[in-house]
């Protein structure tokens, strides 16, 4: 994850020997660029600059090591974060259209299978083309079962059904793809709504898991999407998808902050075990190393 | 997250200001700040932002504050102007081979960016223009994508060509041309794998498929959503591949798109067109005026401004109005007046398009246009002398309005109520505006004077 943000940082750090105004100003630069946005990036200038001044130290060296400690605190994942990994879960995941929905639930399937666990997934995307088959595809090639309905069904009923096989094949996790329709948050809230009092119906027992994905090379919008989805149900976590571009996934230091969001997985590729869980101090670190 | 306008932001600023004189360059610093702060949120390329600032900056110093512009507005005026000319004063299409030639198109771009709708989409565009386009399945790697394109293809009603995921995107190319000759399809468009710009595979590939068959139009397909990101996006398709034009998907949503900026600025070439959704129809032109003032967080009020102006019936306005400023307003012109209001595309059609309420979390759409629906009901529910008099409605005709419009007669009530109050108003208002301006002053717009009370409260006048 050594990347240009990296690069940039560094260098900033290099060349800069007092931190000054330009040197604050340069830092400032570099975080907008990597989609960190202008508020968070305020925020942390604001908060680093104001440490630095409390501890009395002025070199860049000094004001690294703060930055670094400000942001490993503020990515932070504690391992409790993934309870549900090991309990009989329930697993929404939602996002709006191309941000690596199906993929990121077909590799996170995979990784609990690897992992000896039983999955069932829930194709209630049931409004996008081909979102049925993806998901199906990503089921036969990990070797998962689907249940899926017909393009256009009812989400909730495919969520029924899948409840019903989960319970009878006493599987471990259930993962629910949903629609990625964004058009309103009313419909939005509907449908999520409709598929959460199935659960309760059903399997109230489970553990709840929403998780909600986004695309390292959104800017500032992923803002407002996970604001979205946070009014419209309750998220637990962060998916970050596409880390494996040059894009600076900045974005999600904007989603901690501002929102308080965790990130707990990035996927970093198309294999299927491309999605990896979070880890803040590789993150952190990276942004640092050479 | 509802961005604030750019204009309320730059109004705060110069509140203290007066209206008169030039502005000076203290002004124009703290404004600027606000606009490179409204461009950054947009997602304007950062670098972009910088030199843009300096531009308008060296424009404005000095700038005469016209007349009948507040300083806030002045420097917006220059803001939207500079902005206007960076994203080019023309509207560029894709031009195709005249009919008895084939036109290979291909899409490019990321994965995720829209490419296979947005290919479905543009098929069906040149369908309805007398086209025969085919849908060809390049896509190979994604699980699913030539599912995806041939249900798309469906619903437009486009031929689709796969030869399955099995085959090399290059020769299917190939073989989707020898196809479309001996079948008579003029316009190929072919939609390949998404990748990421720094896999250097499917570039060669991309540009494989570009040596193999005679691409017209290359298209790069870009989130509008994308970050800082989309330049690099773009520069390297540019470079890498080469591209004739871009089209910016998923600008349904509440996105400020400043990558098409970025791109613009960057690459020199086109935005064809704007991707607005799901569905396969809603490819829209697009006007760099207009992303302009999108990208400022300024709405789209010229399409707003557009839209009444083709769809309100002027003469029924003024007749109403004429009516309403005599005292008369019956259930019919009421009627009228949410008839008009429909016809602009619903409330929440004509609130997106207005400034600072594009992101619209809180007012309740739905219920709101059900209510109205449920009003329609029971004025439909009316005889037409009921309608022409409302005085005649006495208890029993409720009673009969409300079996026929199957609303319980408390509605009926309430509705009859507020239709009274209104009325009471309307006359008050009427007599003002006879002795004030004579009759029917409000000109051909009046039409819309009802809304004024939505915005603000949420609530019905009626």
């Amino acid at each position: 994850m050594a990347n240009f943000f990296s690069k940039l940082i560094n260098n900033i750090f290099q060349s800069n020997e007092v931190a000054d105004d330009d040197f604050y100003e340069s830092l400032e630069d570099a975080m907008i660029m990597s989609d960190v946005g202008v508020n968070t990036t305020l925020k942390i200038i604001d908060a680093v600059r104001t440490e630095a001044d409390r501890q009395g130290v002025n070199t860049t060296r000094e004001v690294k090591k703060i930055l670094r400690d400000y942001l490993y605190e503020l990515m932070r994942v504690d391992d409790s974060y993934y309870d549900f990994e090991k309990q009989k879960s329930i697993i929404s995941v939602i996002g709006v259209n191309g941000v690596g929905k199906t993929t990121s639930i077909g590799k996170m399937a995979n990784n609990f299978k690897v992992k000896g666990k039983r999955v069932i997934l829930a194709a209630a995307d049931t409004f996008r083309a081909g979102a049925i088959e993806q998901l199906k595809e990503w089921g036969k090639r990990i070797d998962v079962d689907v249940i899926a309905q017909r393009e256009g069904s009812d989400p909730a009923a495919v969520v029924f059904d899948a409840l019903q096989s989960f319970k009878s094949k006493n599987a471990d996790l259930l993962i629910i793809d949903t629609a990625g329709r964004l058009h309103n948050k009313k419909n939005l809230m509907q449908e999520l709504g409709k598929i959460n009092r199935i659960i309760d119906k059903e399997f109230a027992e489970g553990y709840r898991e929403t998780l909600v994905v986004l695309d390292a090379t959104t800017g500032q919008n992923a803002m407002s999407q996970a604001q979205i989805f946070k009014d419209a149900c309750e998220v637990t976590g962060i998916i970050l998808t596409k880390m494996d571009g040059t894009a600076k996934g900045g974005i999600a230091l904007a989603v901690q902050s501002e929102l308080g969001l965790p990130v707990k997985y990035i996927g970093v590729g198309e294999k299927a075990s491309d999605l990896r869980r979070f880890d803040a101090r590789e993150y952190v670190d990276s942004i640092f190393e050479d | 997250m509802a961005f604030e306008n750019l204009t309320d932001r730059l109004t705060n600023i110069f509140s203290n200001l007066g209206h008169k004189g030039k502005l000076t360059e203290d002004d124009v610093n703290q404004a600027l700040r606000e606009v490179r702060m409204a461009l950054l949120e947009a997602d304007v390329n950062f670098k972009l932002v910088k030199d843009f600032i300096t531009k308008v900056k060296a424009k404005a110093i000095g700038e005469e504050i016209l007349s009948s512009l507040t300083p806030a507005q002045t420097v917006v005026k220059i803001v939207n102007e500079e902005l206007t000319d960076m994203m080019g004063s023309e509207t560029t299409e894709i031009v195709l081979k005249p009919a008895g030639d084939i036109s290979v198109i291909m899409m490019v771009g990321l994965q995720g960016a829209g490419k296979t709708t947005t290919a479905a989409k543009l098929a069906g565009k040149f369908k309805s223009s007398g086209r025969t386009p085919v849908l060809v399945a390049c896509d190979i790697y994604r699980p699913a994508a030539i599912d995806q394109l041939r249900v798309n293809a469906e619903k437009v009603n486009v031929p689709f060509f796969s030869l399955g995921d099995k085959v090399d995107p290059v020769e299917i190319a190939r073989r989707a041309i020898a196809e479309a000759k001996e079948k008579h399809y003029n316009v190929v468009i072919l939609d390949t794998a998404g990748r990421l710009q720094i896999d250097e595979k499917l570039m060669v590939e991309l540009q494989n498929i570009k040596k193999a068959v005679p691409v017209q139009w290359t298209v790069l397909t870009v989130d509008a959503m994308t970050g800082q990101e989309a330049v690099n996006v773009a520069e390297t398709f540019t470079s890498k591949v080469g591209i004739d034009g871009v089209i910016l998907t998923k600008c349904d949503g509440d996105t400020r798109g400043g990558a098409a900026l970025s791109i613009k600025a960057m690459t020199g070439k086109p935005i064809l067109y704007l991707g607005m959704g799901e569905k396969l129809d809603d490819l829209e032109q697009f006007h760099p005026d207009r992303m302009a003032g999108r990208i400022l967080g300024m709405g789209d009020v010229l399409s707003l401004i557009e839209k009444v102006e083709k769809n309100i019936d002027e003469e029924k306005s003024r007749e109403s109005m004429g009516k309403l400023t005599r005292g008369k307003f019956d259930y019919n012109d009421f009627m009228d007046q949410m008839d008009q209001m429909t016809k602009l595309g619903g409330l929440g059609g004509i609130l997106k398009m207005l400034p600072g309420l594009s992101g619209l979390g809180d007012i309740d759409m739905d219920d709101t246009e059900k209510q109205l629906g449920k009003v329609r009901a029971i004025i439909q529910s009316m005889t037409a002398k009921e309608r022409a008099n409302p005085d005649l409605i006495n208890p029993s005709r409720k009673r009969r309005i409300a079996n026929g419009a199957g609303v319980d007669i408390a509605e009926v009530n309430r509705i009859v109520k507020q239709f009274e109050q209104m009325r009471k108003m309307m006359k008050q208002f009427g007599g003002a505006m006879r002795s004030k301006h004579g009759r029917g002053g409000l000109g051909g717009l009046g039409g819309l004077g009802n809304l004024g009370g939505f915005g603000r409260g949420g609530k019905f006048p009626f």
